[in-house]
C-alpha cells in the first residue's frame, strides 16, 4: 500500500445467500481527504461501511486502516483505532441526557470495570460543552435524546462521533430527512470537520454533494463505476445510465 | 447523571427497610403477653421476604438496566443457599440423629465413609461466605461469558437460563451428587453458636438481613446511577451502537450479571439462615418466572420496585395461599397480565405518577419530563 494512504480496499467481495453485495471493491482514501460516495439504492454503500467498521467480514479482499488489517478486528477495536461511524438511522441513547450521550462517546476510557467508579473530570466537561457549543445543543444539553427532533438526533450523533475524536468518520446519508437550510448547515460542519479529519460521506442528495465540493466515487453493483469530480461523473455515460438518469 | 430516570428513591427505600425490620425485630423481643408482639411465625416469614427481595433486586439489575431476562436467577439464589446449608449443617456435629461429628445425617444414611472433597472447609463460617460468593459468581461468570460473547440474546438468553436453573435442580436432586438429595440441607442448630431458634437470633438475623438488602439496594444505586449506569442503559436500548463507539458490549452485562448473582446468592444464604431449610427446590423454573413478575409487579428499572413487588406479591401468596391454596397460580398468573396491560411500570409508576417515559411520547415543548420528580 502507498505512503500516501489512510484507508484502503482492495479486490472486497462479499456475498450474502448468493447475492453477491460488494464485488471486487477497491478504493482508497488519501489522509485528510473527504469523499462522496454516492450510487443506487442496493449498489453496496452500507455494506462497504460495514466492511470498514468489522461489522461485515468480506469473503475476500484486503482493508487496511494504516497499517492494521481491518478484517481481523472487530467493531470495537476498529471504533478505538480511530473510524468513526454516522448511521442512516440517528441512532443516539434516548433515554439519556444529551450530555450523557456524549459523555459516553468521549475518547479515553472503555473498560466497564473502570466507568463503574469514573467521575466525570474538568476537562471532560470542558470537552462536552465545546461539544454541545459546535452541535448547538447547549440548550437540550440535560434533556432526554428520545425528546430530541430528528435534525437534533442527527447533529448529536455526529457530535458523538466528534467525541470519539476519530482520524477517520463515516457518515451514512447524514442529511435524510433533513430541511434545505440544515442540509446546508450540515455540509457546513462536514467541511469544518475535514479540516483536521478524513471524512467519507454516502449521500443521495445531490445538491448536499454539490455543496461539500469533493471527489466523487459512484458505486454500482458492489463495485466502483466511476471516480472524480462531480461534474465529471455525472456527464459519464455509464454513470447517466445507471443512476442519474433515472 | 441520569436525571429523568426512576431509580433515585432507592436509597429511601433502604431507610424504610432498615427501619422495619428493627421495628420488627423490637417487637419479637416483647413478651408473648404483649399485644404488639412479633410472632417466631411472622419474623421467619418477614426472613423469607427479605431474601426474596435480594433476589428480585438481583433481577431487576440485569433485567430492568441490562435488559438480559433472566428465567434461571433463582439458580445463583439457591447456590448461595447451599453454600450457607453447607456450613450450618457441619454446625450440628454430633448432635444429628445418627450422632456422628464429622459427617452430616444424610452421608451417614448414604453410608459415605468421610466427607467428600468439595465439603472441606465447610464447617468455618468464613469458608461458608466465601464459597457463596465465589461460586455462583464463577458459574455467573462463565455462563455469561460464553453467553454474551456469543451474543446469544432476547429469548434465546432466557431459554438458556432456564436450562441452567433447570439442570442444577436434576444435579442436586441426586443423592450422589452429595448435597442431601431431595430432602436438600436442614435440621440446623445454630450459626456461630447462636442458637438458631432463639428470639435473639432470630431478631438479629432479621435486623442484619434488613441492613444487607439496604446495602444492596445502595450498591445497586451506585451502579446503575453513575457512568457505568449511562453504559448500561445504552447497551439495553442501542448494543450495536455501543460497539461502534468503542465499548464491548459483552464485558458491561458480564459484569453486572455477575454482581447481580452474588446479590442473588446472598438472598439465598440469608433465606436459608431464616427459613432452616435449602431443597432442590429452589431450582425449580418456576421460582426464577415468580422473581421476575415480582419485579414487574413493582416496576422493572426502579430497584425499589424490586424490593416492593417481591414483599407484596409474597405476602398476597402467603394470604392467598392460606384462605384459597389452589387458586394461588392462577391469582400470580392475573396479577402478571394485569400488571402487564394496566400497570406496564408496575406500582413504582403508579406511585411517582411518572409519565410515559417512551420517547416517542414526550412532547419536544417539555424541558425537563422529570425535572420536578425530588
Amino acid at each position: 500500500m502507498s505512503a500516501g494512504t489512510l484507508l484502503e480496499l482492495s479486490h472486497v467481495s462479499v456475498t450474502f445467500d448468493g447475492f453477491r453485495a460488494i464485488n471486487d471493491l477497491s478504493l482508497s482514501l488519501a489522509p485528510g481527504e473527504m469523499r462522496a460516495i454516492i450510487g443506487p439504492n442496493g449498489a453496496g454503500k452500507t455494506t462497504m461501511m460495514d466492511i470498514i467498521t468489522g461489522k461485515t467480514r468480506p469473503d475476500t479482499g484486503v482493508v487496511k486502516f494504516r497499517e492494521h488489517d481491518l478484517t481481523k478486528l472487530d467493531e470495537p477495536a476498529i471504533a478505538r483505532m480511530g473510524i468513526g461511524r454516522k448511521f442512516q438511522k440517528p441512532t443516539v441513547f434516548e433515554e439519556l441526557t444529551v450530555r450523557d450521550n456524549l459523555l459516553l462517546s468521549l475518547k479515553g476510557l472503555r473498560s466497564p470495570f473502570a466507568l463503574l467508579f469514573a467521575k466525570e473530570t474538568a476537562e471532560e466537561k470542558a470537552r462536552i460543552d465545546g461539544l454541545l457549543h459546535t452541535i448547538r445543543l447547549g440548550r437540550e444539553a440535560p434533556r432526554q435524546a428520545g425528546g430530541l427532533s430528528h435534525g437534533q438526533k442527527q447533529w448529536l450523533e455526529i457530535g458523538m462521533l466528534l467525541g470519539q475524536e476519530p482520524d477517520l468518520l463515516l457518515v451514512d446519508e447524514p442529511v435524510a430527512g433533513m430541511t434545505d437550510a440544515e442540509t446546508m448547515e450540515t455540509a457546513d460542519l462536514l467541511r469544518e470537520i475535514n479540516q483536521t479529519r478524513s471524512v467519507v460521506v454516502v449521500e443521495h442528495d445531490m445538491e448536499f454533494v454539490r455543496a461539500l465540493d469533493v471527489k466523487v466515487t459512484v458505486l454500482h453493483e458492489g463495485s466502483v463505476l466511476a471516480e472524480g469530480e462531480l461534474d465529471q461523473v455525472s456527464n459519464d455515460p455509464r454513470v447517466i445510465e445507471v443512476y442519474l438518469g433515472r | 447523571m441520569n436525571a429523568s430516570l426512576s431509580f433515585r428513591g432507592a436509597s429511601v427505600t433502604a431507610v424504610i427497610v432498615v427501619l422495619l425490620t428493627g421495628v420488627l425485630a423490637v417487637g419479637s423481643l416483647l413478651p408473648a403477653s404483649s399485644p404488639v408482639q412479633v410472632s417466631p411465625f411472622i419474623m421467619t416469614l418477614a426472613g423469607k421476604y427479605l431474601a426474596y427481595a435480594m433476589l428480585a433486586l438481583a433481577v431487576d439489575l440485569v433485567w430492568g438496566f441490562a435488559g438480559i431476562l433472566t428465567l434461571g436467577h433463582a439458580a445463583f439464589f439457591a447456590l448461595g443457599g447451599y453454600a450457607m446449608g453447607m456450613y450450618l449443617v457441619r454446625e450440628i456435629g454430633a448432635r444429628g440423629v445418627y450422632g456422628n461429628a464429622d459427617l452430616p445425617d444424610f452421608m451417614v444414611f448414604l453410608s459415605w465413609k468421610s466427607l467428600p472433597w468439595y465439603w472441606w472447609g465447610s464447617d468455618h463460617f468464613p469458608v461458608a461466605l466465601l464459597l457463596m460468593l465465589v461460586v455462583p459468581a464463577g458459574l455467573a461468570g462463565l455462563f455469561g461469558w460464553l453467553a454474551f460473547r456469543s451474543r446469544v440474546s432476547g429469548v434465546y438468553l432466557s431459554i438458556i437460563t432456564q436450562a441452567l436453573t433447570y439442570a442444577l435442580m436434576l444435579a442436586f436432586f441426586q443423592n450422589g451428587f452429595g448435597f442431601g438429595g431431595n430432602n436438600g440441607l436442614t435440621d440446623f442448630k445454630d450459626i456461630l453458636g447462636f442458637d438458631l431458634h432463639s428470639p435473639y437470633t432470630r431478631a438479629g438475623m432479621l435486623f442484619i438481613s434488613g441492613l444487607i438488602l439496604a446495602g444492596a439496594l445502595l450498591a445497586a444505586r451506585y451502579v446503575v446511577g453513575g457512568r457505568f449506569g449511562s453504559l448500561l442503559i445504552a447497551v439495553r436500548d442501542a448494543e450495536s451502537r455501543t460497539r461502534f463507539l468503542g465499548y464491548r458490549p459483552e464485558q458491561v452485562k458480564l459484569l453486572v450479571w455477575v454482581f447481580s448473582a452474588v446479590i442473588a446468592a446472598i438472598g439465598g444464604a440469608l433465606y436459608v439462615i431464616q427459613v432452616g431449610i435449602i431443597n432442590p427446590g429452589e431450582f425449580a423454573p418456576a421460582n426464577s418466572i415468580e422473581a421476575v413478575i415480582w419485579v414487574a409487579v413493582g416496576g422493572r428499572g426502579t430497584l425499589s420496585g424490586a424490593v416492593i413487588g417481591a414483599i407484596l406479591v409474597n405476602l398476597g401468596k402467603t394470604l392467598f395461599t392460606a384462605w384459597l391454596p389452589e387458586m394461588w397460580l392462577y391469582g400470580l398468573g392475573a396479577l402478571f397480565m394485569a400488571t402487564t396491560l394496566f400497570l406496564p411500570q408496575g406500582l413504582m409508576g403508579l406511585m411517582r405518577h411518572l409519565p410515559e417515559k417512551r420517547p416517542s411520547e414526550v412532547t419536544p415543548e417539555v424541558t425537563n419530563p422529570e425535572g420536578g420528580e425530588a
